[in-house]
């Protein structure tokens, strides 16, 4: 495994979100504020589930419009990666992916960090923290 | 709607050698299972007139049923390639039922066969699965993964442990050990699994699906038509697809699947009942996998999979014999395949190894599952 390969000798893609999909632009952008967002339906009131999408997944609706939102949540369900699929993580094991219900409704797919994979509990209270690089900001969850 | 329970039959069945085939590629994987199937019906390939495959993971282009028809001379009225995951052998058995049915075929084959145990020496691009761009930025990126946030919220809601696990792995070995064609034939005991590392916690090594070559074929036919060709006939009883989600971010349920309503279709289908079946072919990607599956087929009430799969009663001679041929976890991944053409050769009676041979097997049901825990079908097959 190096930087372009992974251990099956392939050549690895830069570990990167689409910045400029025309759903979720707005949705990085307003990360890059350290502002949490969802869609909402102006229909039925529903906020939308991640990733965003074009119209309301429960009513079609196009018509909605972007949120904050609390950037509270509830560890759904979590693992420990103790191998890494890709050479940017190979430094990282053991590391936390949980599952992140927001007070909302809508799921993220995340981190819980400042806390020891072995101490994250399902159903634990965790808030949201922004992690800056050069390109983007990333959602990540801190015990709250 | 008329009921096509009992209609159709398989009556061609093929699986290559698996485990590591440095001597093939993806392609030749394929051929080498429309030869062996062909030949195991009886019939040449000007014969087939419906062709369905899979969408290789490591060769996506344009579809790839024509191209592997046309590779053996086929000029099908029908063909498709399918894409769900290790729900595809399944689904393609239920296309090509409906092929039939609807009078577009009459003699349908379906190849599935996989590259995956050894670098492909001829390299595609390999298939999107989705929704990379919205996990792989936080680390995620494995099957395994997916399958250890269910395992995880399994162990919350019902108190089930990694050692219950174990038992799915364990059972699952023996029937390897009794399968020539088995890649992993050393016994393995409850402690192996336990000392196996952590390659995505809760799951374990020894938790986790093999990555083969190899693959498996099956030709679909009339029950009528059936009774020409040389082997003896297996029906399809009962059907069913449920695919409840697509991202783990939208899952009603990680305890509960697509395979309850699945299952629930198939059965209603086939006039039968869980207790109705002699043997169960599990998709066993990973141990959780089996052990929810059988839980939403109705062998066990919801939860009690950790109870259900120990004391040998999902062994070759216990009370519902699972994954005989020792499954994706110690024979060989090809997503499924080798569940669909395990059954059919238990349900022939006469072909696989007598050890591990269900004693008058009459019904079997398998099942496929794909994605994010999302895609799911269902197939009962009979003795005919």
């Amino acid at each position: 495994m190096s930087d372009t390969s992974d251990n099956r000798g392939r050549p690895v893609r830069k570990v990167r979100p689409f910045l400029e999909e025309l759903e979720a632009k707005p949705f990085w952008a307003n990360l890059r504020e350290h502002k949490l967002t969802a869609q909402r339906c102006n229909a039925c009131g529903k906020y939308f589930t991640y990733p965003p999408q074009g119209s309301c997944p429960y009513c079609l609706s196009p018509d909605f419009t972007w949120v904050d939102l609390s950037g509270k949540g509830k560890v759904y369900s979590f693992v420990t990666y103790h191998r890494a699929w890709h050479p940017a993580y190979q430094d990282k094991v053991p590391y936390n992916v949980s599952l992140v219900d927001l007070a909302e409704g809508p799921r993220l797919i995340s981190n819980v960090v400042n806390c020891p994979p072995d101490q994250v509990k399902i159903g634990m209270n965790v808030e949201v923290v922004y992690e800056d690089n050069e390109e983007f900001t990333l959602p990540k969850f801190k015990p709250a | 709607m008329s009921n096509i329970s009992g209609k159709y039959a398989i009556v061609g069945v093929a699986e290559t050698k698996v485990g590591k085939r440095p001597d093939a590629s993806t392609h030749s994987l394929h051929l080498e299972c429309i030869k062996a199937c062909l030949d195991d019906a009886g019939i040449k390939a000007s014969d087939v007139d419906g062709f369905i495959t899979n969408q290789p993971l490591n060769d996506a282009h344009r579809s790839y049923a024509v191209r592997m028809a046309n590779m053996a001379r086929m000029q099908p009225n029908y063909a498709t390639d399918l894409a769900l995951g290790g729900a595809t052998p399944i689904a393609m058995v239920q296309n090509a039922v409906m092929a039939i049915e609807a009078g577009m075929a009459n003699t349908v084959l379906c190849v599935h066969a996989r590259k995956r145990g050894t670098p492909d020496p001829s390299p595609g691009n390999p298939i999107r699965h989705g929704d990379e761009h919205w996990e792989e930025p936080w680390g995620h990126f494995s099957a395994v993964a997916n399958h250890a946030f269910a395992a995880q919220r399994h162990m919350y809601e019902f108190g089930t442990s990694s050692e219950d696990l174990a038992h799915v792995a364990v059972a699952t070995r023996k029937h390897a050990c009794l399968n020539n064609n088995a890649t992993m034939r050393k016994p393995m005991t409850i402690a192996d699994h336990q000392a196996s590392r952590f390659i995505c916690e809760p799951l374990r090594l020894f938790d986790c699906a093999l990555e083969s070559d190899g693959g498996g074929a099956v030709i679909v036919t009339s029950a009528e038509r059936a009774r020409d060709f040389p082997k003896r006939p297996v029906a399809i009883l009962g059907m069913g697809q449920h695919h409840p989600h697509f991202s783990l971010m939208d899952a009603p349920s990680l305890t509960t699947l697509g395979g309850k309503k699945s299952s629930e279709l198939a059965y209603k289908m086939a006039g039968l009942v869980p207790k109705d079946m002699d043997f169960a072919e599990i998709y066993d990607c990973f141990t959780i996998t089996t052990m929810i599956t059988l839980e939403d087929y109705g062998f066990c009430k919801k939860g009690e999979g950790k109870d259900f799969v120990k004391n040998g009663r999902i062994e070759i001679g216990g009370e519902l014999p699972v994954n005989t041929h020792g499954g994706l976890l110690s024979q060989a991944h090809i997503e499924g395949m080798l569940h669909v053409t395990e059954a059919v050769r238990q349900l022939r009676g006469n072909e696989v190894e007598p050890e591990r041979q269900v004693k008058t097997a009459k019904a079997g049901i398998v099942s496929g599952h794909g994605g994010s825990l999302c895609m799911h079908a269902s197939l009962i097959l009979g003795a005919l």
